[in-house]
């Protein structure tokens, strides 16, 4: 039986944009909070680890030790996609269950600003046409053999699913936009706060049917973190520090196993629900028994699926169950109560320990204005397309 | 002069995509192997892929890089012999209304440009059968 893990301390920075600071400025905010908010010091941490995508070469970690303290301590700085900061607490997780540290740092970062991320390539005509890359493309595909725009392929993934269920379509998936906009009018942190009605979702300019631009989340900048403790540094903490500890009660990650049609497209299904079965009976519980969850709802059509993905509703019922407001903060299940990556944000590397935050500041009951009453048991999921899922269930502290 | 698009694009009389099928367990790849993602077999034998099928899902592209020409229909076509295959829906408006998943298609191709020598490349596309 591995040791119990906790959450000690947790902060995040407002997700938006940052143009005066730089990445390493909001992963110390991150980290500083987490280490006051836990009530320890850079000095109790026996390992570092820093999760940030696009600056994983630029030694993150190291970077934030030079601002909030070299002491010498292992830094492991990851990069999984926007799996990236769940990652990062995965590292530390494992390090401490390893027996190797008693209490570490996870971080995440992102500074994106407002760069683009349509596609991985620009069509460049050649002066001669030469096959090359593993397809032996003489010129860029995207565009040509279908999409590799984010938008595009999240919206195939929903699509898929309107395919195989009934009750699924345009409406539904903008319902859910609709419902994480109107979640982050409550929510302090989140880089947008404005309520949009279901005509305006629809109506916004379409970016890859039946993602409008309202159900894409946004770039931006933002950091994350969370210290984590293992059982016998946690036994010798103060009362106070116990009580508002959260128990981690399972912590997956998963890559996609193969499927006939992923050569061809990314699966985003097989291994969120791989992860969530393995999380659920790591935790003992099931979904019935969640209070809320943050799920990656990088656009609209992929909330939606993950509702079934995650056993939120009956298999096939996504549809039915955003029409009766199931994922409401008042339904059955609240998600995204943040207002998700649509609203909230979504700087890539903070994202996994962001909504780690999020749970774990309901389960102490410091959530403010959009605290979800009586939350003892919370759920958090990333994906990084490619693929991995991190799932992460965490509990009330049972220390009164 | 024509040059197909990507390798796995058979030009000629019949033009058709090729796949490589694992000859292990059968699961079929496009483009280069290293070995099989299913069950790690490292030999592959080239098998014709059937020209009709059925569209497995789509997106309308609004939004994509500054070069690529929009809006385009992305999609999954799942294959009659069980082959999924991404590429774009052509000779179909690209209107919701038009496309209904689930609706028959074949593998048509058509000139996607030309290089400085004149020679062509040609793409492949789905269309509704």
């Amino acid at each position: 039986m591995a040791q119990d893990i906790w959450v000690l301390g947790t902060h995040m920075t407002a997700f938006g944009r940052y143009p005066k600071k730089d990445a390493v400025d909001l992963a110390a905010t991150a980290a500083l909070g987490a280490l006051d908010d836990g009530g320890v010091s850079i000095t109790d941490m026996d390992l570092l680890a820093c999760g940030t995508l696009f600056q994983a070469a630029a030694g993150m970690g190291q970077q934030v030790q030079k601002q909030i303290g070299q002491t010498g301590i292992p830094v492991y700085n990851v990069s999984n996609a926007c799996a990236t900061g769940a990652t990062a607490l995965r590292t530390v997780i494992m390090a401490i269950r390893a027996g190797e540290a008693e209490m570490g740092l996870a971080i995440g970062v992102e500074q994106m600003g407002k760069m683009g991320l349509l596609a991985g390539s620009t069509r460049k005509e050649k002066n001669v046409y030469e096959p090359s890359g593993r397809y032996g493309a003489v010129m860029p595909i995207d565009g040509i053999l279908g999409t590799d725009t984010m938008p595009g392929v999240f919206a195939q993934a929903g699509m898929e699913y309107a395919n195989d269920n009934d009750g699924v379509g345009f409406e539904q998936f903008a319902k859910v936009a609709q419902k994480n906009h109107a979640h982050s009018t409550l929510n302090p942190l989140a880089q947008y706060q404005g309520e949009f009605s279901l005509e305006e979702i629809m109506g916004s300019p379409m970016q890859s049917y039946p993602n409008t631009l309202l159900m894409c989340c946004p770039t931006g900048d933002g950091a994350a973190a969370c210290v984590l403790v293992g059982e016998e540094r946690f036994a010798a903490l103060s009362r106070e520090q116990q009580s508002r500890a959260v128990k981690i009660s399972a912590s997956v990650l998963t890559t996609d196993p193969y499927v006939e049609s992923g050569h061809m497209q990314p699966d985003v299904n097989t291994l969120t629900r791989n992860a969530a079965q393995v999380a659920y009976e790591q935790a003992g519980v099931g979904p019935e028994d969640i209070s809320l969850v943050e799920l990656h709802d990088c656009f609209a059509t992929a909330e939606l699926i993950h509702y079934d993905n995650l056993g939120l509703c009956e298999p096939g019922g996504a549809g039915d169950f955003i029409d009766r407001g199931g994922p409401w903060r008042d339904g059955e299940t609240p998600v995204n109560v943040s207002g998700g990556l649509i609203s909230k944000g979504h700087p890539i590397g903070a994202t996994g320990v962001a909504n780690v935050y999020e749970v774990a500041t309901h389960l102490r009951g410091e959530a403010g204005d959009r605290q979800i009453e009586g939350a003892n048991v919370g759920l958090a999921h990333v994906i990084g397309l490619g693929s991995s899922c991190g799932v992460h269930i965490l509990e009330k502290s049972g220390v009164g | 002069m024509q040059i197909p698009l990507v390798d796995y694009l058979v030009l000629g009389d019949d033009p058709h995509l090729q796949a490589n099928e694992c000859a292990d367990c059968g699961a079929r790849f496009f483009g280069r192997r290293n070995a099989c993602a299913r069950c790690g077999g490292r030999s592959f034998n080239p098998v014709r892929v059937s020209d009709t099928g059925t569209l497995r899902t789509f997106s309308i592209v609004y939004r994509a890089a500054p070069t690529v020409p929009t809006p385009y229909v992305s999609a999954i076509v799942v294959t009659d012999d069980g082959t999924s295959v991404r590429s774009n829906l052509i000779n179909i408006d690209p209107d919701p209304s038009k496309i209904s998943l689930g609706m028959r298609v074949k593998l048509d191709t058509y000139v996607v440009g030309t290089d400085d020598d004149g020679q062509e490349a040609v793409a492949f596309g789905y269309a509704p059968a």
